[in-house]
């Protein structure tokens, strides 16, 4: 009942402040749910930081349908909220109806761009990150065939696949690398079902290591991974518990990075874009006790030497999304 | 395109068809006898939750398949309740199971599990793992039967035989027991049936049950078999495709397996989209497979391939005339 009780409690506190000022800051969850083990989690987690560490309250909302993304910013910039972040791309059109009539409120939006005096709009270089996994999949792969199984079909996602392409080629020019999308429409983010067959499907033509960008979906395609003697790699947030000697790494998102710095900036949040990257520490690949085995000190020294060449600037990734193109992969 | 290949295909087809083939056997039952059920999804969905909540706290696969089919059974009952007893809309009451079932899956795995509306991992004896029927290993290496017998034919969850089994047990149950003669004539004409002094609403709730054991079988199979552990709305849409099918089969048992094989074949071909590319010299987009069955169940029910002809009671409760 805990969700019940947190939706009825965050109703309740809009209603007794709605009009009341209250410099607290909120989060509005994407559909994923906040306990989604991956995007939204690692919001909420960043959320609970600065919670635990300021000893501040925040106000926060679980979406359940499309349609309420307008009212809930409507809602808590009313009672006073400062700032709002968002996590999810498919904020930025209601962002960009709301922003305009709460001149006073500032507004955070993640994985989107919307271009208002008072939105900072966060984005993550995730190509950087998928392309350092993409080396340690190439590197860790016995076949020389790595594969990619997404989420919806979507440029964001796009550009993960182009990353871990581009990284899998500088590391092993002769890969192979499958690339497949689980659907077009939001129920591809939760059908493990269909991903398992997927990394089946990938298996059979010969792949070995698989990294997955796709939400509840990738619960399956690592569960596949783990049963097929094959090597997953999560997204997002650390997966490398899940299926422990299974998951070779995670592509980690720093999203709660991102909420956590929000928070503590508080009304100061400056507009503007800024995106975050490996210099930045936005983006990364996650070691820890699970993977440490299948990751050997030469593939962990010559992704570091990549990352560093990366920040340095001695290595461009490309961005699928500046051009809707991918120079090492063909969708 | 090698014969391996060509197997791995049609085992990924046989898996993909299980479900849809247990729910479309589930929604077969409940029309012949004249309850329409869209709510196939909601239950497949309640069951997948129930059974690998079950299978994870006991540890134990088969009482989480018990667990499931009640959980499926439970929202059976609702639905004839509904529209049985107090003579609702069918529709609306398949609508409801739908959204119940979506939205009390999520909130119960939450208050349970703390997992944000996922239930634990299952591993071991929690999950139907695959079996290797005897044999197949020392078959193995003959030419062509053994690579069929072992890569297609071995190595599914019991359920997959199951369903399979299922098939005909449901053809000579429906057409050669008086039960099933009972059960489709009270979705052709309960008038006729009522005369006779046999029970209408005693007859519907029966081949509502049988519907909700089946799915619930549907469900047990996609939380515990196919995946190790329940996660939210992970039917993705698998109880409209079995009723597609089931529309596609003209309500009939033989056809719903070939329906649910074909509908399983072309999710299975979608996966493979470098082999359509082989085989064809181009690339079909896999919207337009995803969409197929639905294409198809549109140009059935248009009446250019044949006609599909539902059980003429329907979709009507039955008021006793007085």
């Amino acid at each position: 009942m805990t969700l019940m009780h947190k939706l009825f409690g965050a109703t309740a506190a809009l209603a007794l402040t709605a009009g009341a000022a209250m410099a607290d800051p909120a989060i509005v969850f994407d559909l994923g749910g906040k306990f989604d083990k991956s995007f939204n989690e690692s919001a909420f987690n960043g959320a609970t930081r600065w919670a635990e560490e300021t000893g501040g309250t925040f106000a926060e909302v679980e979406l359940q349908s499309d349609a309420q993304r307008e009212q809930a910013l409507r809602r808590f910039a009313e009672s006073g909220a400062n700032p709002i972040v968002m996590a999810g791309f498919s904020f930025a059109t209601p962002l960009g109806d709301v922003a305009g009539d709460y001149p006073d409120t500032k507004f955070v939006i993640i994985d989107a761009v919307v271009d208002a005096p008072n939105v900072q709009s966060i984005v993550f270089n995730e190509e950087q990150g998928s392309y350092l996994v993409g080396m340690m999949a190439a590197m860790a792969s016995e076949t020389g065939t790595v594969s990619f199984v997404g989420g919806m079909d979507i440029p964001l996602i796009r550009k993960f696949a182009c990353g871990y392409a581009q990284g899998a080629k500088a590391a092993n020019p002769d890969v192979t690398i499958i690339a497949n999308m689980t659907g077009t429409t939001p129920a591809a983010w939760n059908d493990p079902v269909k991903g398992t067959e997927l990394v089946l499907a990938q298996k059979s033509q010969g792949s070995d290591v698989v990294f997955q960008a796709a939400g509840g979906t990738g619960v399956g395609v690592l569960q596949a991974a783990a049963d097929n003697d094959m090597l997953g790699i999560g997204v997002d947030a650390n997966q490398n518990y899940m299926y422990p000697g299974s998951v070779l790494t995670s592509m980690l998102k720093r999203v709660d990075n991102a909420v956590y710095n929000s928070f503590i900036a508080g009304e100061a949040v400056e507009p503007g874009i800024q995106a975050l990257g490996l210099e930045q520490e936005g983006v990364g690949y996650a070691m820890d006790e699970f993977n440490a085995e299948l990751v050997s000190a030469d593939m962990q020294a010559a992704v570091d030497a990549a990352a560093a060449q990366i920040i340095a600037g001695d290595i461009t990734v490309h961005d699928y999304m500046s051009d809707e193109s991918c120079p090492a992969l063909s969708f | 395109m090698d014969l391996l290949t060509l197997l791995q295909l049609l085992d990924s087809t046989l898996r993909l068809a299980t479900p849809l083939l247990l729910a479309c056997l589930a929604g077969l039952f409940s029309e012949r006898a004249g309850i329409f059920d869209i709510g196939l999804e909601g239950k497949m969905l309640a069951a997948a939750f129930l059974s690998a909540a079950i299978a994870a706290v006991t540890g134990s696969v088969w009482l989480g398949l018990l667990a499931g089919i009640f959980a499926s059974l439970l929202l059976s009952a609702i639905h004839g309740l509904a529209s049985i007893t107090f003579r609702g809309n069918q529709l609306i009451s398949g609508v409801a199971i739908n959204f119940l079932a979506a939205g009390l899956t999520v909130v119960i795995a939450q208050s349970w599990f703390a997992e944000g509306g996922r239930t634990p991992q299952l591993a071991g004896a929690a999950r139907f793992n695959p079996i290797t029927l005897p044999g197949a290993e020392a078959l193995r290496d003959v030419p062509v039967l053994g690579p069929i017998y072992y890569e297609l034919i071995s190595g599914h969850t019991i359920i997959v035989y199951l369903a399979l089994l299922i098939v005909p047990i449901t053809a000579w149950v429906l057409f050669s027991t008086r039960f099933g003669l009972r059960l489709r004539a009270v979705g052709e004409n309960p008038a006729a049936v009522d005369t006779a002094g046999i029970s209408v609403v005693g007859l519907r709730f029966a081949a509502v049950a049988i519907c909700g054991v089946l799915c619930g079988i549907a469900g047990a199979y996609l939380a515990t078999a196919l995946q190790a552990g329940f996660t939210k709305d992970m039917s993705a849409g698998r109880g409209y495709i079995a009723l597609a099918a089931l529309i596609f089969a003209k309500w009939r048992p033989v056809y719903c397996l070939w329906a649910c094989l074909l509908f399983g074949f072309l999710q299975a071909i979608a996966l493979r989209s470098d082999l359509i590319e082989r085989v064809l010299q181009f690339n079909i987009q896999s919207q337009l497979l995803d969409a197929l069955p639905y294409i198809l169940t549109v140009v059935i029910l248009a009446g250019f391939v044949g006609k599909a002809i539902p059980p003429r009671a329907g979709g009507e409760p039955y008021v006793k005339e007085r």
